[in-house]
């Protein structure tokens, strides 16, 4: 008897175990795999069921020993069978009154005590299990008010700041079943903010902006590719050498490398080197320029062709100047401008290094170009702006907590104004161009599209596809502005979506040479303003007013003469005679109406100055 | 920006003939320019603007005119600078130039190409080919074993006295390299 007890407990032992184990299964199936189960998530489990076999096993162990003991050890070995069940906590249910009974109903019991034990253990494994997960789930509620004053006077614990941010992660993924009663989202992505800013060091103003930008999980992706670098990239100087060439003289010296991507001829990635990269022979022979990848990709944008004349309105350290004189093969010419008189060595040295020859260095404010070089006069424009740099963290880290609101609306009125520039320096009717190409190292839209959507309004230009079909398109709409529909085919690129270093390129074709603006010069223009100025100037030459109507006119008239003329060189100071810098070829007949009057008037003026002196003369003489 | 006067004129050419030698025409002449916008290209000229002495094409000096003094940094190509004493100093950045024109030109061997490029004088057991016919204070360009122009030199001793000098002799002295875009970026 003792023995088929014994096999019965073994035959149950082994049928227990599957099937909690499946049941196991069915609960971690997406985390884990079957084997990883068994040892991971059933170790308490596997506790139960280890201190179950080893009461079992002493259970079987004092039974084997009761076989060879006398059949009068019996009702002890029954004693221990109902003492341990007695301990596990059972139900008293069969219990001591089997004493006095039969064999028969003895195992009749015990078969049922155990069926009953086990299914017991089942039910409590269950319980812990959605314990388990209950604790998981439940654990994540938003931290008091006092839980964070607490956190704040402590000093930063990292992991559990890493753990609060993916835990509100994953609950705004899925926010309507995960999130704790009555929290509104608001208060998660405040506090996701908050948990961003300490652990990654990032100020409040630029965790804002980003998180206004990018859904969570792109948002941490993003942040994750900020704290690695990008790989190194040079480009190979076809003037005097060959991408395949170059390539096989650096590996010969010990450098990693391969071809950059598909849509660059003449880019290289180094992946590690035995010797410096900046200081090769070949470096130092002008083979090639370390230079990021994005910085590739306005030159290519711009696309000069041989014999153009460009202007690159930022170029230290010259690096895309350099680009665009290989792509030019050294023909037309090329003016590179630098303001900051630190850069310029930087700028020139690269020039001479790469054997650019067709190139004139020059130190000006990049807004006075036009007057020095001539509005109208250049096939194309290189603009790659001054930023707040927020695409470029992953070089210099103390971006993340410099910049501020502030700092980002500077540099947006700055970019304004050299856009407009260097709108203006492009002659609309040259055979090969026109284009103005216009980039920057920011993600923030306020220094890319805004000042895009701002120079469409400002200058007849439109934007053109970049050729950069890789890119991320801009941004048509953003929060609660809305920028001209043809923006899609500016262009963005992502550290975390194109493994470079955050950048904006736009392309612009100028349409025609004439301004439909009063001011060129003032950024916030008010076309009231406009029409007041008009207004007074009708007044002006009609009233008794002759010399403030005639030297009013009188400029007019000679501004207009210049304006035929194809180079000029207007001053900025336009603003009280302003309607003077619209061509003849005007199309609204608001102008046209202006301007017939005052010739009219011009004219009359000038008679009756003319009669005037006659009249003086003629009292002088009398008098005399 | 001023072209360069007589005086200036003689002592800049008679710098570039000690390294050129008779292919000072093409440097100087009419050579065709394919710089500028224009479809004809013009020749080439000097220029000097802050005691730099610049080799640009006559296409890019027309239009650098309207730059003003302080502003313009560089133009064409910087060949050398003029010293106080008047007499000029070429310097690295006219390597292209005068690579393609040399008269007369030295290799060295691949193992001592880093000590000509730390600034160091050329010796002779640095030497790998050197052209035949020199005389001590020929101008010369010196290469790498691959071709790669180095830098200039003066020689010190003519060809022949070069196979008879002991391996630590000193056989070009230094004047510019290639090294200097690195060590001397701020003085170019």
């Amino acid at each position: 008897m003792a023995a088929t007890a014994l096999s019965k407990k073994k035959t149950t032992k082994s049928q227990k175990a599957p099937p909690k184990k499946k049941q196991k299964n069915e609960f971690f199936s997406t985390k884990h795999t079957a084997t990883k189960e068994l040892s991971d998530h059933s170790d308490t489990e596997d506790e139960e069921i280890v201190q179950n076999e080893d009461s079992e096993g002493d259970i079987g162990g004092s039974d084997s020993v009761s076989e060879l003991s006398s059949d009068g050890d019996k009702p002890f070995t029954d004693d221990f069978l109902q003492g341990s069940e007695e301990d596990e906590g059972s139900k008293s249910g069969s219990g001591s009154d089997s004493d006095s009974d039969s064999d028969e109903y003895d195992i009749e019991k015990k078969s049922r005590a155990i069926d009953e034990e086990r299914a017991r253990e089942e039910q409590e494994a269950d319980e812990e299990m959605q314990l388990n997960i209950k604790e998981e789930s439940d654990e994540f509620r938003l931290p008091t008010k006092e839980e964070l004053e607490e956190e704040s006077e402590r000093p930063p614990d990292l992991p559990s700041i890493q753990r609060r941010i993916k835990e509100i992660v994953r609950v705004l993924t899925n926010f309507k079943n995960l999130k704790q009663e009555g929290a509104p989202r608001k208060d998660y992505i405040e506090q996701l903010k908050k948990d961003l800013a300490s652990y990654y060091g990032y100020n409040d103003f630029l965790i804002g902006a980003l998180v206004e930008m990018f859904p969570v999980v792109e948002l941490m992706e993003l942040i994750e590719a900020f704290e690695k670098p990008r790989p190194m990239c040079l480009r190979t100087n076809t003037l005097k050498t060959r991408r395949r060439d170059l390539a096989d003289v650096l590996i010969n010296r010990g450098v990693n490398l391969d071809p950059l991507s598909k849509w660059s001829k003449v880019g290289l990635v180094v992946y590690d080197s035995q010797v410096p990269i900046g200081a090769t022979p070949e470096y130092m022979a002008g083979f090639y320029m370390l230079q990021s990848a994005s910085s590739f990709l306005p030159v290519m944008a711009l696309a000069p062709q041989e014999k153009d004349r460009v202007v690159d309105m930022a170029a230290a350290p010259g690096g895309k100047t350099t680009y665009i004189a290989a792509l030019m093969k050294n023909s037309g010419i090329i003016f590179a401008n630098e303001m900051k008189p630190q850069r310029l060595n930087s700028l020139t040295a690269n020039l001479h290094r790469m054997g650019v020859t067709n190139t004139i260095v020059s130190n000006y404010d990049g807004k006075q170009l036009p007057k020095v070089l001539g509005l109208n006069s250049v096939d194309r424009v290189l603009l790659d702006a001054p930023c707040s740099g927020t695409g470029v963290i992953s070089k210099d880290e103390s971006v993340k907590t410099s910049k501020s609101l502030e700092d980002i609306q500077n540099c947006a009125h700055l970019q304004k104004q050299l856009i407009l520039a260097a709108i203006d320096m492009v002659d609309a009717n040259s055979k090969s161009g026109g284009y103005i190409v216009y980039s920057t190292c920011s993600m923030m839209v306020a220094e890319n599209e805004a000042v895009i959507d701002y120079a469409l309004k400002k200058r007849d230009v439109k934007l053109v596809p970049c050729g950069l079909d890789f890119g991320c398109p801009g941004f048509i709409r953003f929060r609660e502005q809305r920028f001209h529909p043809s923006l899609e085919k500016t262009r963005r690129f992502y550290p975390h979506v194109h493994n470079m270093d955050g950048f904006f390129v736009a392309k612009l074709k100028k349409m025609s040479n004439k301004k439909p603006n009063v001011d060129p010069s003032d950024p916030p223009e008010n076309t009231e303003e406009g029409t007041r100025l008009a207004e007074n100037e009708e007044e002006g030459t009609r009233l008794a007013k002759e010399e403030v109507g005639l030297s009013q006119s009188v400029k007019e008239n000679s501004k207009r003469e210049r304006t035929k003329l194809t180079k000029e060189k207007q001053d900025s100071s336009d603003g009280a005679t302003g309607n003077g810098n619209v061509e003849s070829l005007s199309t609204a007949s608001k102008w046209k109406k202006r301007k017939f009057p005052s010739k009219e008037d011009v004219s009359k003026a000038r008679e009756e100055k003319r009669q005037a002196l006659r009249a003086e003369k003629r009292k002088v003489k009398s008098a005399s | 920006m001023r072209p360069l006067d007589e005086s200036e004129t003689t002592i800049v050419f008679g710098k570039l003939f000690k390294f050129v030698g008779n292919n000072l025409k093409n440097i100087v002449g009419q050579n065709p320019s394919h710089e500028g916008p224009d479809s004809n290209p013009g020749g080439y000229c000097f220029r000097l603007q802050k005691n730099k002495v610049y080799y640009v094409s006559e296409a890019l000096v027309k239009r650098a005119t309207t730059i003003a003094r302080p502003n313009l940094v560089s133009l064409g190509t910087c060949i050398g600078k003029l010293t106080h004493g008047g007499s000029v100093h070429l310097i690295v950045q006219s390597l292209n130039l005068l690579a393609s024109n040399a008269k007369h030109k030295v290799w060295l061997k691949p193992t001592s190409e880093m000590s000509f490029l730390y600034g160091n004088h050329v010796l002779k057991s640095a030497l790998g080919r050197i052209t035949e016919n020199i005389a001590p204070g020929d101008g010369v360009v010196v290469f790498s074993m691959s071709d790669v122009p180095l830098g200039l030199g003066i020689v010190a001793k003519s060809t022949q006295d070069c196979r008879k000098l002991d391996p630590n002799g000193i056989v070009v002295l230094h004047q510019a390299d290639i090294g200097g875009y690195l060590r001397m970026e701020d003085e170019l």
